[in-house]
């Protein structure tokens, strides 16, 4: 029934190495063949993708949907619908909700929710230790067979090293990848943004960057000593990343990630006292926001993932110090990284890599490519269209973010989810 | 004297949006205030009929006094909301506290609190002027001009003068706004303290020479401004107690001889006598600091003179 042909769009799938124009022709929600000038034999349904990106579909691996908890921010439905807005056919959702994720029967309920939901589809990510509070192991194995897809204690490190290597050797035994929120929470503790000229300013308590390194250092230790993978979320200073491709030199299995913000904002967005810049970790100097750049060309970084984090007027509209850490994403992390690919060399097929085929890799997820077969989840991108955001008219529930206003070029038209049109940009011609 | 050309912002948050030329008008009209604390009637009508709401969100006696005595000395209305009488302690927000004084129409408000930029949130959504009277560690721009005014009142001028800042820089609104205002007007500055007080990039930002021990920032210096220490919240982690503090960076006559022989002292009150500096350099000559309480109600009646819109302000300063 579902039998559609995208056609001339230019085609791009790193995971087959192929950057041409063909047609993509869609059956039965999976993908049937990719190849030049296709003439389907029954009618399909015709999606015209001239001077357009056929890419695989985008998958956002650091998601906070706020259900259950703080649906007054997100909920399912929304984030879900702004996902597939900003071009994500999958989210991993994080578990530091209220109650957070560490029970099998909560992460059960929720994908059986998302289920009957337009937006994207919704993976999730279960809780690390009980509680997230570091201390207990969750039940790897129960959450995993009820759907988890990773385990992480996001928002807080597991900052006890034993609690920490119990962490990886279970994690891997039973299939989860390890998620690390690498923060030093007693050195970072009280602090609002990176210590430094800004901080210094402003008068607010500062986070030095060595918090962020001392919590990689120590992952990556517990890497060597136990063989087990970690992945490092949220990387935001240029000493981490150095620790990363030292060790990655070193053929350790440690991965890691950065959201768009960190590559375009320093510091000094916080301007005066714009809550909107303040997230966790915190913006950095210009010479993380390059060492941040480099670390996705030479393949230290893999993966891009938002960090989306809606928060209310309540939480954001109040004192600087006392404003929640945050920024929303789903929406603009992908024109963000168009703009990148014309300020530096981060080619289409690396922004592919980086936004779907890595994250599906990482986190053993169908999708990731266009290969014949495999579900039908097409992100359709025109880099040319401009648009002015606004985070009102986005499908978010919140709107805290720095990049209100922002003039764009580029963004999804088109995001296809099991073949079914999930986000279709209102003005493009049908 | 005062220049009628000057435009002046809606608010004084800090003194960094402010030139030479402003920050010289308002000593210039400060100096001019003074004389009216000491007459006989210490009242002019300048502002009589304005509302001036004195919101002080932290505990704070002398600023609140000063302010207080600055606005009804200019014969104003005041009407003071501490945070424990106000509905700040029933769990009210900034933003509702702000609508709320809003809808009170004032002349202006005069703010404390110990959130860092919280001034500033005011600032954009109120129509009246704000004026800061200290906000967390960053800024406490009355308490810099009342610091200009009384080295200035003592010196010739301020631009070429060393002038020493001792004790926690980094927590330190009053030593934040100094730096400002005093590299403004083109002091040099030399700031003192432990590692631990001291911030990132003094240098950089405000042109100070930084250094751990005093002796160095004492050296040659003709102004000294020592800082109040929080013994109750730093003591233990930002330095060993009260007793290792002042041995080595308490002012004393030894450490004091250091600097010029008519180097003024300058400290924001209150004093911890025995810790920043001995009772003797306390009550020395050269100590100004009874005189900075005085100098900071001509300041801050200054500042509600230039800042409150009144269409009834007298051309120039005849009072």
């Amino acid at each position: 029934m579902n039998n559609c042909l995208i056609k001339g769009g230019r085609v791009i799938d790193p995971a087959r190495n192929l950057d041409e124009v063909a047609d993509v022709w869609i059956l039965d929600g999976r993908i049937k063949a990719v190849e030049p000038n296709l003439s389907p034999p029954s009618d399909p349904f015709l999606i015209e993708a001239h001077n357009q990106w056929v890419c695989p579909g985008l998958i956002d691996i650091h998601v906070h949907l706020r259900e259950p908890g703080q649906e007054y921010k997100e909920d399912l439905e929304s984030g879900l619908t702004a996902a597939v807005a900003g071009g994500f056919t999958a989210v991993l959702a994080m578990p530091n909700t209220s109650p957070p994720l560490d029970q099998a029967p909560l992460i059960a309920g929720l994908r059986a929710k998302a289920q009957s939901l337009p937006g994207a589809r919704l993976y999730l990510a279960a809780a690390m230790t009980r509680g997230r509070l570091g201390q207990e192991l969750t039940e790897y194995q129960d959450l995993r067979l009820a759907g988890a897809k990773a385990v992480t204690d996001d928002g807080s490190w597991v900052s006890d090293s034993q609690v920490m290597r119990r962490v990886l050797d279970y994690a891997k035994v039973c299939s989860l990848p390890a998620l690390s929120h690498a923060q030093d929470p007693l050195l970072s503790k009280g602090g609002a943004i990176y210590e430094g000229r800004m901080s210094t300013r402003l008068g607010l308590p500062g986070i030095p960057a060595q918090a962020e390194e001392i919590a990689v250092f120590r992952d990556i230790a517990l890497v060597e000593l136990t063989g087990n993978p970690v992945h490092i979320c949220h990387l935001s200073t240029a000493k981490a990343v150095n620790l990363i491709r030292a060790a990655k030199a070193k053929g350790l299995p440690v991965t890691a990630e950065t959201a768009p913000h960190y590559l375009f904002l320093t510091d000094e967005a916080v301007g005066d006292y714009d809550s909107r810049a303040k997230m966790n970790p915190p913006l950095g100097t210009i010479e993380d926001q390059k060492a941040l750049r480099e670390g996705l060309l030479d393949g230290t970084i893999t993966i891009i993932a938002s960090d989306h984090a809606p928060h209310s007027s309540l939480e954001k509209e109040v004192e600087f110090i006392e404003a929640a850490f945050g920024i929303i994403g789903l929406e603009t992390s992908l024109p963000l990284i168009l703009e990148l690919t014309r300020e530096i060399n981060l080619t289409p097929s690396l922004l592919v890599e980086l936004m779907s085929r890595n994250p599906a890799k990482l986190l053993g997820l169908p999708g990731g490519t266009l290969t014949p077969g495999g579900p039908a989840d097409i992100t359709v991108i025109d880099p040319e269209l401009e648009f002015v955001y606004e985070a009102a008219k986005g499908y978010s529930k919140s709107r805290n973010t720095p990049f209100e206003g922002r003039k764009f070029k580029g963004r999804a038209v088109l995001t296809l989810v099991e073949g079914e049109i999930r986000y279709r940009y209102p003005t493009l011609a049908s | 004297m005062y220049s009628e050309n000057l435009a002046w912002p809606k608010d004084l948050i800090d003194l960094d949006g402010l030139s030479a030329a402003h920050l010289n008008a308002i000593l210039d009209a400060a100096d001019a205030f003074r004389e009216v604390s000491e007459r006989e009637i210490k009242k002019v009508p300048t502002l009589r009929g304005k509302l001036v709401v004195l919101f002080f969100h932290e505990n704070s006696t002398r600023t609140r006094l000063s302010f207080e005595i600055a606005a009804k000395r200019l014969s104003a209305d005041t009407l003071a909301i501490a945070s424990s009488g106000s509905s700040m302690a029933k769990g009210e927000t900034l933003l509702d506290t702000a609508k709320n004084i809003e809808a009170m129409a004032p002349d202006a408000l005069v703010i404390r609190h110990a959130a860092a930029g919280a001034p500033s949130f005011l600032a954009k959504r109120l129509r009246c002027p704000v004026l800061n009277a200290g906000d967390g560690a960053h800024a406490h721009p009355t308490q810099a001009l009342l610091d200009l005014l009384t080295i200035r009142r003592h010196k010739a001028q301020i631009a070429g003068l060393k002038v020493a800042i001792i004790g926690d820089i980094a927590h330190s609104r009053v030593a934040r706004s100094n730096m400002i205002g005093l590299k403004t007007l083109g002091a040099k500055i030399a700031v003192a303290g432990p590692p631990s007080m001291m911030a990132r990039g003094l240098a950089e930002e405000y042109g100070a020479a930084v250094f751990h021990r005093p002796e160095p920032a004492l050296e040659g210096a003709d102004v000294v401004i020592m800082l109040r220490i929080q013994l109750e919240r730093q003591s233990g982690q930002l330095f060993p107690g009260a007793r290792e503090y002042a041995r080595v960076y308490g002012l004393n006559k030894t450490r004091l001889a250091l600097a010029k022989p008519e180097a003024l002292i300058l400290h924001p009150g209150p004093v911890n006598q025995g810790v920043e500096m001995t009772p003797e350099v306390y009550q020395c000559p050269q100590s100004l600091i009874l005189e900075q309480v005085t100098n900071g109600v001509a300041a801050r009646m200054a500042l509600l003179y230039l800042l409150v819109d009144n269409p009834e302000k007298p051309k120039g300063l005849s009072l």
